[in-house]
């Protein structure tokens, strides 16, 4: 069976095909639904009851139906209509995920480490009042001894939200969460810099109505951010050019009508040449640049040998190929999009290079213009009645001491080094707590993250699963997962405004709980009542529905409300007087912020570091079946994607003689290897000087009984990060690795290549 | 009524959301799939192309696995849906063999299983789950012999090929260019 299917995507396809789907041989099956009789009916939707929520398997929050069967058993969960990051869509991890919930690795009790007399150690099960007690007992202790500031805490996602609520309650904001310094930082700032706005989240990206989309490295369609796929396609469909940068073919190169296979680590160059173009051939936006932009003329000269020729010998695009590509953006403006991309912390110089988008964006006129970038809006949800949170001495800003003067949220690595005496920071983090995030796989540097725990007096972490992060702590809380729990409001920016109930389709399984009842126990714990004040979650979100004309009644039955919009139209009217939020008013072409501050007010390109001999960069990015490091033990999804492969590029295959399928362990520039093997797939796909992995994969943590040894950790590999002097994101993608074709553990001799 | 179903390749991003939504919507076992997706990589660096396929059963017209089946199982329904009814099937596999598209595999209770175009739903007037779940609105489903049908218009002015069209099976699956 097996080779006949790979008989017809031979015939069918040539030699390149690979196929995604599952194998049918004799893999025996385990039947979720257990009681099911004949295998063949599914429950109708009209038997099973559909109860409103909002996906947690990615940021996106996509609204959605949990159906529940007549047993009480989740069958299936299905978009919201109504929903505009959906569209009643959901992606294939919000279908799946399902398998969150049905996980059999989950944490199923409160876990407290414990030592032996031969000092190896434990996790023992603890009743819900001993572990809470544990950590509230420490939370009082670290405030009597040092002040509640030094309790920091690493957040993300709901559960994230839920901590911080309880922080910041305590007396800390001593906080960072990697979606600042490991993903989105450098845009944020950037943005700001330029137009004196967020970009945020969902995107405001106007895809649906562009006439030309420009992705800078972003792979829409492999990472699953639903809306942009979604109008990714309705854009194919009104033949919207897309111009692909990108050193890899990725899904969206394969749609476009340009793709750039660039040379890695010169995106600057290649934008600093468009800008010239647009300049220099006199078609960029004048009414824009003359009503809205500060600093033209400045930027004109800045510009005035930045070539086509002179990128050319930078990033390998040919001239000819930049000029057309500027030309068409030029023909299409305003209806451009530049899109700002997300995960955009590569090369320590990702502000500038974000920068760099925001004023090619300005030069076309394309911000606030139908097929650009729209201006986004959300609902406010009022607050729950509460005192205001006490004020701290000191917070995640005073970590800095000075560096990242333009951060908008706390750095991970600044964190870090606050908790290691050796580093003599001012202010000292001596416990932590975190909720949401994975710190081994997410960020670089494992020694770093090694010695944190290593240092802090005590460390506990609130999670769904027993991810690697879990191993470190001191205690651990098992979560409810997002079918099981009401949650805050979800009110996400979007064309119009919208908010979407979550609320438990089934009671948590094991001895879960929701994270809001996590820290509303060690709240009252810690005499903290009052920013507690309620028996059930229900009620916080009922009374802000009221609040806001609505009520939980109402949203159990509609999962989703509309709101008119208050700030204003969609887009900028023709010629309409706007005053942006920089110092100038305007859109800082040259930015008076950033040379304030010390930095170039114009983006430069600088050279990166190229690999040596034998090594090659290591790019990382998405599979649309998985989110980060949270999803590879979920069955139906690892059903889909059970392990990351190293892309090779034929050309090096063959100086390897490394054979598709083939295991190798990679080796970084620091002598550091993959705990796992790893398996190649040559592809044409990749240049010949760089591998690609997708993140995620290569969990070392046996209780993911599926996700164990699947694949190897990029992460790992990233033992070299530059740091953003201007946002503080972490710069990822300057490491190199080489290939290993024996087992480095089994004979341990290292390898000399 | 002839019911079809069209895959833009132009549009599909290959995420396999069809897979799991096939999968969660008509029980499909863990580690079987009903439907699957083939990338296909043509050229060579930097000349390059590239299209998904989301395959599954073509409920062919000329349906090999019908015409081999012992007991009568394997049968084509209203519509030229191919079925296959469990409680007939004997499990002796015949029809996997005789699939070119290899859309069968046998169910670990014991019977074949395949795509039924979720007939479940079709029969409310519904679509299949993985045409209403696509994030790309790349899946078109409906009547040919309707030609205001979803599937009818996605192919009126597309140019379109069929898989295996030597194995004389008249496939009901149509993949747009």
């Amino acid at each position: 069976m097996k080779t006949r299917r790979q008989f017809i995507k031979i015939s069918a396809a040539g030699a390149g095909a690979a196929a995604l789907g599952l194998h049918t041989l004799n893999v025996k099956g385990l039947n979720l639904f257990g009681e099911r009789e004949d295998g063949q009916t599914p429950a109708s939707d009209e038997e099973m009851t559909a109860i409103s929520t909002y996906c947690e398997v990615c940021f996106w929050k996509c609204a959605g139906w949990t159906y529940v069967d007549k047993k009480g058993k989740i069958r299936k969960i299905i978009g919201n209509k109504d929903d505009p990051n959906s569209n009643g869509r959901l992606c294939p991890r919000g279908t799946g995920g399902i398998g969150m919930y049905y996980d059999e690795d989950r944490l199923k009790t409160p876990l407290i480490r414990e030592t032996k007399k031969d000092g190896t150690q434990y996790f023992r099960k603890a009743s819900w009042d001993e572990a809470l007690k544990k950590i509230a007992d420490k939370m009082k202790e670290v405030k009597e001894k040092y002040g509640p500031e030094a309790f920091g805490y690493f957040n993300h996602g709901t559960p994230g939200g839920h901590l911080e609520h309880l922080m910041r309650s305590y007396g800390s904001e001593t906080n960072a969460e990697p979606a600042y310094a490991q993903c989105r930082g450098p845009r944020s700032v950037a943005y700001l810099a330029t137009f004196g706005a967020y970009i945020g989240s969902p995107e405001c990206t106007d895809i649906r109505d562009t006439r030309c989309m420009v992705l800078i490295g972003s792979h829409i369609g492999e990472n699953m951010h639903n809306q942009q796929v979604q109008e990714m396609s309705m854009a194919i469909d009104q033949n919207a050019t897309i111009i692909t940068v990108d050193p890899r073919f990725s899904t969206p190169a394969a749609k476009s009508k340009y793709w750039l296979p660039i040379k890695p680590a010169t995106d600057i160059a290649l934008l600093m040449a468009w800008i010239h173009v647009l300049i220099y051939e006199d078609i960029y936006n004048k009414d824009f640049v003359k009503k809205y932009t500060f600093g033209f003329d400045q930027l004109k000269e800045h510009v005035k040998n930045m070539t086509p020729e002179w990128a050319y010998g930078i990033t390998t695009i040919e001239p000819d190929l930049i000029r057309r590509t500027a030309r068409e953006m030029a023909g299409y403006a305003p209806a451009v999009l530049i899109h700002p991309g997300r995960h955009v912390v590569w090369y320590g110089d990702d502000t500038q290079r974000e920068r760099a988008m925001g004023i090619l964006t300005a030069l076309l006129g394309a911000w606030g213009k139908r097929g650009s970038l729209y201006l986004p809006e959300a609902k406010p949800i009022p607050k729950f009645p509460q005192p205001p949170y006490p004020e701290p001495k000191w917070m995640w800003k005073d970590l800095n001491e000075g560096r990242y003067p333009l951060a908008t949220m706390g750095i991970t690595t600044e964190l870090m080094k606050a908790c290691i005496p050796r580093f003599k920071r001012k202010h000292q983090v001596k416990a932590l707590m975190s909720a949401g995030a994975n710190l081994p796989i997410s960020m670089p540097d494992k020694p770093l993250l090694k010695e944190v725990f290593d240092s802090v007096e005590f460390f506990a972490v609130i999670d769904t699963m027993p991810m690697e992060v879990t191993g470190y702590a001191d205690v651990v809380l098992p979560e409810a997962t997002y079918l099981e729990r009401y949650d805050f409001l979800r009110s996400a920016q979007n064309r119009f405004p919208s908010v979407a109930l979550r609320m438990p389709a089934v009671k948590p399984k094991y001895e879960s709980k929701p994270a809001w009842w996590i820290v509303k126990q060690i709240g009252e714990r810690l005499g903290l009542h009052d920013y507690f004040n309620y028996d059930d979650y229900s009620e916080v979100l009922d009374w802000q529905l009221k609040q806001i004309g609505t009520s939980l009644e109402e949203m159990k039955k509609i999962g989703v409300k509309h709101f008119p919009r208050e700030t204003g139209a969609l887009y900028l009217a023709e010629n309409e007087d706007y005053q942006f939020n920089t110092n100038t008013g305007k859109v800082e072409l040259y930015s008076t912020e950033l040379e304030d501050k010390g930095f170039a007010p114009m983006p430069v390109y600088k050279e990166h570091p190229e690999p040596q001999q034998n090594f090659y960069r290591l790019i990382y990015g998405r599979a649309p079946m998985h989110t980060f490091s949270r999803t590879q033990n979920n069955h139906n999804l690892w059903d889909l994607m059970k392990q990351n492969t190293v892309w090779v590029n034929p050309t090096v295959a063959n100086l390897w003689s490394l054979k598709n399928g083939e295991k190798v362990w990679l080796k970084n520039q620091d002598g550091v290897v993959t705990d796992f093997a790893v398996e190649v797939r040559v592809t044409e796909r990749i240049r010949w000087d760089s591998v690609y992995m997708v993140h995620g994969f290569g969990h070392s943590d046996k209780k993911l009984k599926r996700a164990y040894g699947r694949g190897a950790s990029d992460e790992k590999m990233i033992t070299h990060y530059v740091s953003d002097p201007i946002s503080g994101g972490a710069g990822m993608r300057g490491n190199f690795v080489t290939f290993l074709k024996e087992n480095p553990k089994k004979d341990g001799k290292e390898d000399k290549a | 009524m002839r019911y079809a179903m069209a895959i833009d390749t132009k549009k599909c991003v290959g995420c396999a959301d069809c897979v799991v939504a096939c999968q969660t919507e008509n029980n499909v076992p863990h580690g079987y799939c009903r439907d699957w997706i083939v990338e296909n990589v043509e050229g060579t660096y930097p000349s390059l192309d590239m299209k998904f396929q989301s395959e599954r059963c073509n409920h062919c017209e000329n349906a090999p696995c019908v015409r081999c089946c012992p007991t009568g199982a394997s049968h084509i329904a209203e519509g030229g849906i191919v079925l296959v009814t469990h409680d007939d099937c004997i499990g002796c596999g015949a029809c996997v063999e005789a699939c070119p598209y290899d859309a069968r595999y046998m169910h670990p209770e014991g019977y074949v299983d395949k795509c039924t175009f979720c007939i479940q739903r079709v029969d409310k007037g519904e679509n299949p789950a993985c045409v209403d779940v696509c994030p790309t609105y790349c899946l078109h489903f409906g009547d040919l012999d309707d030609p205001n049908s979803n599937v009818s218009k996605a192919l009126k002015d597309r140019s379109w090929y069929v898989l295996a069209p030597e194995a004389g099976t008249e496939p009901q699956l149509y993949f747009l260019r």
